[in-house]
């Protein structure tokens, strides 16, 4: 369980705007009729979309009134899961794997970059910064560990330097490109692959 | 080797392209309505006859739990969820078939569905996995505008709708009564089995739970044979799967391979040898972190499948092998793996949701050599009441690595941690003492 506490500074007033509401409707039809609270876990990540990565309270009143449940059910569900941020975390949330695949190539240097680029603290919004870090347990990429997630991008492959010049980048609000920073594309083995030779640059 | 014409995921390394069209030329869709004209029992006894076992870690026969679904559809409709929750350390094979394969993925849903008699197929994704979900979701849109989902899906007169339901980074719901209940929106704290989801499971309907990888070969096993299938491996621990190699590897990787393969040659020749020779060789984590880890003089002779990584007392797992060389301290390595359950704990159950911190500070603290002798003992007893006591398989998840550490790495703890308790001796107070362990000695 993770320990998670609602910000102090709440706003007053949420909405979803046109093309939240209009996302929230498409996935409140997938699920059968009257089962409509299914739908809660994709309406709160749309709420953090919309709200600058963070769910608000105000925000948990408003879905829970739009999937006629209690508010106390939201209230339980955007506590229990981990990728709902309570508290601002910046425009830009980066998160760094650091579980035992991640730690043994590597993921402490990870840790010490954002250190030195973002904040000495985890889970801390300097003012005046866009971004903000946090350790959090395994991605599932470890083949292509140490990695770290910047809101839905998985960077993987790094090392202390290349982990460096992607928090500049973020810092300058520039996006940098996600993926594997030792060029892979995929999970092959690096220098020669033993199986499905044949299709290789087919 | 698993020769290349046996793999069944020809795009693992995505050499091909995972449209439709591609998808198509690797055989996918191609007979799919053949398929289903030979009947719901024809396919369930086909897929007992592969012997395949679930991919997602327990190993549970997949045709036997296909035949748990009720023969007719009653006053409540069936439904089919798809497990791709996939947050076990050191796996990351799913993702691969989200991104890589999806078509062998959605066909498998729609042969799964109709051996089951489900109309709607839910696919539960991690929500870290939102971009890989993306492609998965483009890849359903296409099937959709090809009709070979939808109403009378690929001609088979079968109507199937599937819908992706994306998780929100609570390992836990890899489970699959807590995966239900993450669907009906709530928190993801597992149910008492019995009633087994087969019969009251999604919305207290009938539904059936697979991995992905389990149904993503089905198709494949149904075009070749079950007895293809059953032709690679040995016997009960049939078939092809997807290993993950991380860790002090040269080239960690994820490759497809038979079941039963040395563990030498998957870490030799897939993964370019451990970093330092196979000499720097400490330990291996067989089956993602929740199955005990293989010291290395074990690791000569291991082959990897079901039974006879549970004859080591660890098991497969999800195959995540995650290797572990000299230069690590293994003791920080299992802390870190604890720090992880204590993280991931429900906190339905009380022995798991306390213990599993119980576990990690008392390992971290053994790493840094802060505990003292009796504490050893005391570890390997706390994980004893942890394991069984819980109402799903975390807890034995959380305290079988553990467990393993005590078995393989004992010395090593006590070398580090060589200070006399506090408490010296050890009095006989009744009332103080663990009742189950005098019950034991009795």
């Amino acid at each position: 369980m993770s320990l998670k506490r609602p910000a102090k500074d709440q706003p007053e007033n949420f909405e979803f705007n046109s093309s939240s509401l209009e996302a929230a409707n498409k996935i409140i039809s997938k699920y059968p009729k009257g089962k409509q609270q299914s739908a809660v876990m994709a309406l709160l990540y749309i709420a953090q979309k919309q709200n600058n990565n963070w769910i608000p309270l105000v925000a948990m009143k408003y879905i829970a009134k739009l999937l006629d449940m209690p508010y106390i059910k939201v209230y339980e569900v955007a506590t229990f899961y981990s990728m709902f941020n309570l508290a601002p975390v910046g425009k830009y949330f980066i998160q760094v794997c650091t579980t035992t695949p991640c730690m043994i190539r590597g993921a402490g240097k990870l840790v010490e970059a954002c250190k030195e680029k973002i904040s000495e603290n985890e889970s801390e919004l300097l003012p005046g910064k866009n971004c903000s870090w946090m350790e959090v347990e395994c991605l599932g990429a470890c083949v292509t560990a140490p990695m770290m997630q910047i809101n839905d991008n998985y960077y993987e492959d790094l090392d202390k330097e290349k982990t460096l010049e992607i928090l500049d980048k973020i810092l300058k609000d520039e996006k940098p490109k996600p993926g594997s920073y030792r060029g892979r594309i995929n999970n092959e083995p690096e220098n020669g692959r033993k199986t499905l030779m044949e299709l290789k640059n087919a | 080797m698993l020769k290349d014409k046996d793999r069944i995921f020809k795009n693992l390394y995505n050499d091909l392209g995972s449209d439709l069209t591609s998808a198509q030329k690797r055989g996918d869709w191609v007979n799919t309505k053949e398929i289903t004209e030979k009947g719901r029992d024809w396919i369930i006894n086909e897929i007992k006859d592969s012997q395949l076992r679930g991919r997602g870690g327990a190993g549970f026969p997949t045709g036997l739990k296909w035949s748990f679904a009720p023969k007719e559809v009653g006053s409540r409709p069936h439904y089919l969820v798809i497990n791709g929750d996939e947050s076990e350390p050191g796996t990351c094979k799913d993702r691969d078939i989200l991104r890589f394969e999806p078509h062998k993925l959605i066909e498998g849903c729609l042969i799964a569905s109709y051996a089951i008699q489900a109309h709607v197929c839910y696919i539960y994704i991690r929500g870290e996995y939102f971009v890989d979900g993306q492609k998965l979701q483009a890849a359903i849109d296409e099937a959709y505008e090809k009709k070979l989902i939808g109403k009378n899906a690929a001609g088979t007169g079968w109507d199937l709708d599937i819908y992706i339901h994306y998780g929100a980074g609570a390992y836990i719901c890899g489970e699959e009564t807590a995966l239900l209940e993450s669907i009906e929106g709530n928190k993801g704290q597992p149910r008492l089995k019995p009633p087994f989801p087969a019969l009251i499971g999604l919305y207290g309907c009938p539904t059936i739970i697979n991995n992905v990888e389990t149904i993503a070969v089905v198709p494949t096993i149904l075009r070749r044979g079950g007895k293809w299938f059953a032709s690679l491996g040995r016997e009960k621990n049939t078939g092809t799967k997807i290993f993950c190699i991380s860790g002090n590897v040269n080239n960690p990787c994820n490759v497809e391979e038979e079941m039963n393969i040395p563990l030498k040659e998957l870490i030799e020749v897939h993964a370019g040898g451990v970093i330092g020779g196979w000499d720097n060789l400490q330990a291996v984590i067989p089956g993602g972190s929740s199955m005990p880890l293989i010291p290395k003089e074990k690791c000569e002779t291991l082959t990897m499948d079901f039974d006879s990584l549970v004859a080591e007392k660890s098991g497969l797992g999800t195959a995540g092998v995650v290797v572990i060389n000299k230069d690590q301290d293994i003791i920080k390595c299992m802390a870190r793996i604890a720090r992880f359950y204590k993280h991931e704990s429900c906190g339905q159950c009380t022995p798991c949701r306390e213990g599993s911190g119980w576990m990690w500070r008392m390992l971290e603290r053994m790493a840094k050599g802060e505990a003292s002798k009796d504490e050893i003992e005391m570890l390997g007893d706390v994980t004893k009441q942890i394991e069984g006591h819980t109402i799903c398989a975390f807890g034995e998840g959380s305290s079988w690595p553990v467990q393993g550490l005590l078995r393989h790495f004992k010395d090593e703890i006590k070398k580090r941690n060589n200070f006399d308790p506090i408490v010296k001796e050890t009095q006989n107070i009744p009332y103080l003492v663990d009742q189950h362990l005098l019950d034991k000695n009795a």
